[in-house]
């Protein structure tokens, strides 16, 4: 009888009660204007990881659009839960219970038509912003489908118990524990690894593939400026992965021609006796590896490092 | 039971407990490996010469796991062979290292690493001769490696030229004692290398995979501070 009683009462006062929407709506919108802004140009060229190469300016693009995409979906929820702390809250001597709760299609519409449209907005982004930037930075396997027009410069990137080395296929073939590359010019990044997994992360390059033995994972990149680089193992390795890291260094075209000139020449005799150039290296199948142990009296057979009673390899 | 008896069964359970507690904090919180001072009486950052001598054993008889290969540490003033991989050396200093090698040949997985890197030189003397680059791949040459990559120093370690399957040629027990080459066949690797400036423990590894019985090789004395890895600790 006192529901009966209050309904009209309540219609009433809603009819002629503020506008909580626009109450609500108006500080919302300039909240969220004035953090999009602040998003895009205090905090975006700042955010990781940087603007050193192709890959990372995109990932930070693509970081900066989520932020400024987020930030008002957040701004309008922390708004309306301060506003309705401050205006629906208890007050002295009201011990009336609140109206009773029904669906309201228009905000329910509303709700789902605006998070479907972020949402599928968001997917096509991504996918636009995979293809276009050559795989933005990650690793594509063995058959990349992203990859860059014109010529690019091979670097193989092989992980190892706890060290990242480097070959260069267009100079001879040699391989360095000194990461140089060239700005202006597409990096191929070929990574493998010749033990367990690890991860190649090149943090300002934004470049991170996973090196995984017997697997050619392929990423691509294009450096902006020169600078130095933070190489990491993304990947748990074993007792010292947490010093698996190295510095490598972005350089002009011109220095690192005569960088990678110079060093292979230098390290011509080192070269001599490396494996030829391969994708992968697989211990069972390194002709002078295998000869060495079978020479060493390793008796796992066919290039295996031991017997066939402990454990093979991966 | 009387009381008397149950005081004393008390007393013993309480002192029992508390040499349990006692044990685990001795044994496994404060005991450890020992880490060998080459730094006492050395002024840091003069350039200095400190003298290290370490030996690498193709197993070691002095440890539960007596079939793992494993480098042993000459204590500088007892001149006794410790087990451990962990030795303290004054910061900018040059040290000079002597290494035995006792151990027979394995293969380098990435032959990369035969080149001697970061000593003063890029070279190291075995048995006198200097070697800048040392091929595992082109007989038994190789057995081990003394790899800081803190500090890009690797010199691979020669072998006395024995196979695996003549292993029982080798020195048996650990730790071995140079003296008699055709009693005890090794080989004498001597580099040098200036100790940084900064303070730090710089790991340092074996980058051959002579973890036999582990996957890939690189498992148990490969991961076991003490065997094949350890950390040279800089101090000033």
């Amino acid at each position: 009888m006192a529901a009966e009683s209050s309904a009209p009462s309540q219609q009433a006062g809603e009819s002629s009660g503020p506008n909580h929407g626009l109450r609500i709506f108006i500080p919302w919108l300039i909240l969220a204007v004035v953090a999009d802004v602040l998003i895009w140009v205090v905090w975006g060229p700042h955010l990781p990881p940087g603007a050193m190469s192709s890959s990372a300016s995109n990932q930070q693009f693509d970081i900066k659009i989520m932020a400024v995409m987020a930030a008002p979906v957040m701004l309008f929820v922390l708004v309306y839960f301060a506003y309705a702390l401050i205006v629906w809250r208890h007050r002295e001597g009201d011990d009336e219970d609140g109206p009773a709760l029904h669906g309201n299609t228009r905000v329910q519409a509303t709700w789902i038509t605006l998070s479907s449209i972020i949402v599928l907005a968001l997917f096509v982004f991504g996918t636009v912003e995979l293809v276009t930037t050559n795989g933005a930075g990650a690793g594509e396997g063995a058959s990349p489908i992203w990859k860059p027009s014109g010529s690019t410069l091979q670097v193989q990137v092989i992980g190892q118990q706890w060290r990242f080395t480097y070959r260069y296929p267009q100079f001879g073939g040699f391989e360095t524990t000194d990461l140089v590359l060239p700005v202006g010019q597409w990096v191929e990044f070929h990574v493998t690894s010749i033990d367990v997994i690890h991860s190649f992360w090149a943090y300002q390059l934004g470049v991170k593939a996973d090196a995984n033995p017997g697997v050619d994972n392929v990423a691509y990149t294009k450096i902006n400026n020169t600078g130095s680089i933070t190489v990491r193992c993304a990947e748990l390795c074993g007792l010292w992965h947490g010093a698996m890291f190295d510095y490598g260094r972005a350089v002009s075209l011109g220095a690192f021609v005569a960088w990678a000139r110079g060093t292979e020449v230098h390290l011509a005799s080192v070269t001599a006796q490396l494996p030829p150039y391969s994708l992968t290296y697989d211990p069972t199948t390194i002709a002078q590896m295998s000869k060495a142990m079978v020479a060493a009296g390793f008796t796992g057979g066919n290039g295996l490092y031991y017997p066939p009673t402990d454990p093979a390899q991966p | 039971m009387s009381l008397p008896a149950r005081i004393s069964l008390l007393v013993v359970a309480f002192l029992a407990v508390v040499a349990v507690g006692a044990f685990v904090v001795l044994h496994y919180f404060l005991g450890g490996i020992p880490v060998e001072d080459y730094s006492a009486g050395v002024t840091p950052n003069t350039n200095a010469t400190v003298h290290v001598v370490l030996q690498e054993d193709p197993q070691n008889t002095v440890s539960s796991k007596p079939d793992w290969v494993s480098y042993f540490v000459q204590n500088p003033q007892t001149k006794a062979w410790v087990h451990t991989t962990l030795f303290q050396v004054p910061a900018g200093s040059k040290i000079d290292m002597t290494i035995y090698g006792f151990d027979g040949c394995t293969p380098l997985r990435n032959n990369f690493w035969g080149q001697v890197t970061g000593t003063i030189g890029d070279v190291e003397f075995v048995d006198g001769k200097p070697y800048h680059v040392i091929n595992s791949w082109s007989g038994c040459n190789v057995g081990h490696t003394f790899s800081i990559p803190g500090i890009n120093l690797n010199v691979p370690m020669a072998t006395p030229g024995l196979i695996q399957s003549v292993k029982p040629g080798l020195c048996g027990t650990s730790p071995c004692e140079p003296g008699d080459m055709k009693a005890v066949p090794y080989r004498v690797m001597q580099f040098s290398f200036y100790s940084p400036h900064t303070n730090g423990e710089y790991f340092w590894q074996c980058r051959v995979p002579c973890g036999g019985g582990f996957l890939t090789g690189f498992g148990g004395p490969m991961q076991t501070l003490g065997f094949m890895t350890g950390y040279m600790k800089v101090v000033s």
